[in-house]
């Protein structure tokens, strides 16, 4: 069994993770990272077959903010938020205060006008580390479906 | 709003305008299907590559029609119809497998891999009873046969028997920039999906139309990947429904771009609010050696095929209905990419698909225009930069090629 504040921690940082992103807070989401920390959106199909190919691929945490900064300023998309859920996390230690951690999530998407989507179901599978503080050394969301509804910028 | 489809008439003004109602008539699109994607057409089906072994299978659609590519034990492709002769259900139910011949779940009739009917259950009946009476012809019935053209890696499938060969119906000019991509074995990087949210027309003008890429992609123009003043230019082929739109890097004319048209005209693409963190997103290396950065064909009626610096991707548009639209993105590699290379072209990936910094605003622009023309039926949207006619051209400031869309486009529906 895995040490229950080892797990209450994690799920702590996925919790601090998705309301970050669901309240518009962007600019904090690089800072969730390791400095040498990694972020990718793929498809299971994809997964699957061993396709490297992503949607999103953010190589380090300046490629995050990178990202953050194009929804800011250059990206052109229509006001939308998400709600995310993030549930049954499997916490497998990998070594020195090193953890892989498998969660299943879903985002509704909410568009401004109220419509209000399933927009992304899938898996989390994540390698944390770190004391006090833990961080992503790298994260990759695993979309269940390989399509989605007219755009995806906001990171999930 | 007018009636049927039988009194539509196309504005006097020709091809500098496009009705709205063409997003909007349902029984158009019913013509669509029969007279473009069923008539004289080529339909992008799959890449050669995404079939790589013998006795394999593949879905896929020509508009509406759902359709199965097969490699058969021969390493031969074909392509059929994804319907059963018996009932019509479908023969093949996921995006790809592995098999020697086809078995309809319903019933279990069978195919060979040309979509030959081969083996009908209990045809002859269980021991004296039931069964088929002698003179059935079940096979009158088959599937529809797709004639396909492998053309350079590129699977294209027609249903007309005089549609000219792939080569003639790019034309010369666009059929070189086609093989200039197509120039070695590729392999699949892998692949997603879109739904975008408006009528298949709007989306394949919006990759006619080197007009809005760097206005509204913003991504683009504010690290001066995409500047109109940048040199490169439009193709259009075949009968117009073939374009080439390209952008060739020229250090000269990135010098004197500082101060350039945009900030003079003080557009909003000129906001250079910020700079990249990691620059290493668009960094590049020159793979063909004519300085092309950035080379995008359109092949009427539904097929994109892209090079954005090493970032390579097929791009297969389906129509879902007379407001919705698949966009479905293939992205590939050569196959002596050194890991390298690979590398480089996954993280250039960054900039394609539904979160690519400079894809994402297609889709939903696409559906702005969709919503924006909702009770505009009897109106026209005026296509007349670059001018009213079709033609290739040395700016990108143009929409001749979406001029060349729609006269591809009346020429097959007949109005
Ligand atoms: S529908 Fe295919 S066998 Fe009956
Ligand atoms: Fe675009």
């Amino acid at each position: 069994m895995i040490d229950i504040n080892i797990q209450l921690a994690i799920e702590n940082l996925l919790a601090r993770y998705v309301h970050a992103i669901d309240d518009d807070r962007l600019e904090e989401w690089p800072q969730f990272f390791s400095t040498t920390g990694r972020y990718r959106i793929t498809t299971l199909e994809n997964h699957k077959q061993g396709l490297p190919l992503c949607m999103v691929q953010a190589d380090s945490p300046a490629m995050m903010r990178d990202r953050i900064a194009a929804l800011r300023h250059a990206n052109i998309y229509e006001a939308q938020g998400y709600r995310h859920t993030v549930s049954s996390t499997l916490v497998k230690p990998l070594g020195d205060k090193a953890f892989e951690a498998i969660s299943n999530f879903t985002a509704t998407r909410i568009m401004h006008d109220g419509a209000t989507l399933l927009f992304a179901t899938g898996r989390y599978v994540d390698r944390i580390s770190g004391g006090a503080e833990l961080l992503f050394d790298d994260k990759l969301v695993i979309l269940d479906s390989r399509r989605i509804d007219t755009l995806l910028a906001i990171p999930l | 709003m007018k009636a049927a489809a039988a009194v539509r008439e196309w504005p006097v003004e020709g091809l500098a305008r496009v009705p709205y109602w063409v997003y909007q008539d349902a029984a158009l699109y019913a013509k669509e299907q029969k007279k473009i994607f069923r008539g004289p057409t080529w339909n992008f089906l799959c890449l050669a590559a995404e079939l790589p072994e013998p006795n394999s299978w593949r879905t896929s659609n020509i508009g509406d029609m759902p359709v199965v590519v097969t490699r058969d034990a021969d390493g031969e492709l074909a392509a059929f119809e994804n319907r059963c002769a018996h009932r019509g259900a479908l023969l093949c139910l996921k995006p790809c497998g592995k098999a020697k011949d086809i078995a309809c779940v319903y019933h279990n009739w069978t195919y060979d891999l040309k979509g030959n009917l081969q083996g009908v259950a209990f045809r002859r009946g269980i021991k004296g009873s039931g069964g088929m009476p002698a003179d059935a012809r079940p096979e009158s019935n088959a599937p529809a046969k797709v004639r396909i053209e492998n053309y350079h890696g590129l699977v294209f499938g027609t249903l007309a028997d005089d549609t000219p060969s792939v080569e003639t119906y790019l034309g010369p000019d666009v059929a070189a920039k086609v093989k200039r991509v197509m120039k070695a074995p590729v392999k699949s990087l892998g692949g997603y999906s879109q739904m975008v949210p408006s009528n298949w027309k709007l989306y394949m003008e919006n990759v006619k139309d080197t007009y809005h890429a760097s206005l509204l992609h913003l991504f683009f123009t504010t690290f001066r990947i995409n500047r109109l003043s940048q040199k490169g230019g439009v193709i259009v082929g075949g009968d117009g429904g073939c374009h080439v739109s390209y952008t060739i890097s020229d250090p000269a004319s990135q010098q004197k771009n500082a101060g350039d048209e945009y900030e003079k005209a003080g557009m909003r693409s000129a906001s250079d609010g910020f700079a990249l963190e990691a620059p290493e997103l668009i960094e590049s290396v020159e793979e063909i050696g004519d300085g092309v950065t950035v080379q995008i064909v359109g092949i009427f009626p539904g097929f994109v095929l892209q090079q954005i610096k090493n970032c390579l991707a097929v791009r297969r548009i389906v129509p879902r209905g007379l407001n919705e639209t698949e966009l479905l993105w293939t992205a590939f590699g050569y196959d002596d990419d050194t890991e390298k290379l690979t590398a480089l072209r996954l993280r250039q990936s960054n900039l394609i698909g539904p979160a690519g910094f400079i894809s994402m605003e297609d889709g939903a622009a696409t559906g702005f225009v969709q919503r924006g023309v909702i009770a505009a039926g009897e109106r026209d949207a005026v296509v007349e930069m670059g001018g009213r006619t079709v033609e290739s051209n040395e700016s990108r400031v143009t929409e001749t090629s979406v001029r060349g869309f729609w006269q591809a486009w009346r020429r097959h529906i007949g109005i």
